[in-house]
């Protein structure tokens, strides 16, 4: 029993390791193309912690939606949208940096001092184990069941949207007119709709 | 079998773990320069705040796992949230031709 505990604490503290270097990393580095994979790293190790918690069901949701389908929708972004360009130098950068890194830590050192002051109602009940994946099907088809439809909803919404938003306007024929379009207007180089602003 | 709620790790480390997670992630969506990475931010955020909901359900709501339940819509509207994301992200790059966040200051007053 006490090399099963302590088995357990091991691997906590490993993927905490894991966990809060890599969201350094992914914040920090200057490569958005590493910070992307360290991302998928940090969504592994998550999936590890809810093992650690017993909830076999939420961490393969974990790996097959985050590092399956968010990591390589990133990933597939990053490759569409990587060019390489010099970022223009902006007046007080570090300064910025500094005083939000403050109210961060300040966010950070108010969210500790709840976790510690407060009486959590321990030891609980006991935890369900394994048997978990059993209870969130009977939780998701009787009192989640308005969320779950909701979920499913949401999801065509998104994907309806997404397609919208990202799809290239290209029209072979005049909507009104019926008449061919001139392809060249289509192929010339689109100019920027918006105005830059920045300088 | 692992007794969670007798084990050594307290509920506290993990929720400890969530908030640093939580403000790294808030510092980074403040300052990304790159629309990718604050997109990167926002999901860093989303799981922390999963952590916890996972933490208190397997601690303090014994049989009835109403976290993981609430954990799995998180991870359906965080999907939902990266697919939209990522269009908008799209369709302004083929409008500004960058993705300096500092460039898109159209409503800045």
């Amino acid at each position: 029993m006490h090399i099963a505990q302590y088995t357990e604490l091991i691997c906590f503290i490993i993927l905490g390791a894991v966990i809060i270097i890599g969201s350094l990393g992914v914040v920090l580095l200057n490569n958005i193309v590493y910070s992307a994979f360290l991302l998928g790293g940090v969504f592994m190790s998550i999936a590890g912690l809810y093992l650690l918690l017993n909830a076999s069901f939420v961490a393969a949701a974990q790996v097959l939606v985050y590092v399956g389908a968010v990591n390589v929708l990133i990933i597939f972004a990053i490759m569409l949208v990587n060019k390489r360009e010099e970022l223009s130098p902006i007046k007080g950068l570090k300064l910025r940096r500094f005083i939000s890194g403050g109210v961060c830590a300040c966010l950070l050192g108010l969210l500790i001092r709840v976790n510690l002051t407060t009486k959590w109602n321990m030891p609980g009940p006991a935890s369900i184990g394994e048997g978990s994946t059993v209870r969130i099907g009977e939780h998701l088809f009787t009192d989640y069941l308005l969320p779950f439809e909701l979920a499913s909803v949401l999801l065509l919404m998104a994907m309806i949207g997404a397609i919208v938003l990202a799809r290239r306007d290209v029209l072979n024929t005049d909507e009104e007119t019926q008449e061919k379009i001139n392809q060249e207007i289509i192929e010339e180089k689109k100019q920027p709709l918006l105005i830059d602003q920045s300088s | 079998m692992i007794e969670t709620s007798q084990g050594l790790i307290p509920l506290q480390a993990y929720l400890i773990l969530a908030s640093l997670l939580f403000c790294i992630g808030v510092w980074g969506l403040i300052n990304s320069r790159n629309a990718v990475r604050v997109l990167m931010s926002i999901e860093l955020m989303l799981n922390a705040v999963n952590i916890n909901l996972m933490a208190f359900s397997s601690y303090l709501d014994g049989s009835l796992i109403r976290g993981q339940v609430f954990t799995v819509f998180v991870i359906t509207v965080a999907a939902a949230e990266a697919a939209v994301g990522l269009a908008i992200l799209l369709s302004l790059y083929r409008n500004r031709v960058t993705v300096d966040m500092e460039s898109f200051n159209l409503l800045k007053w």
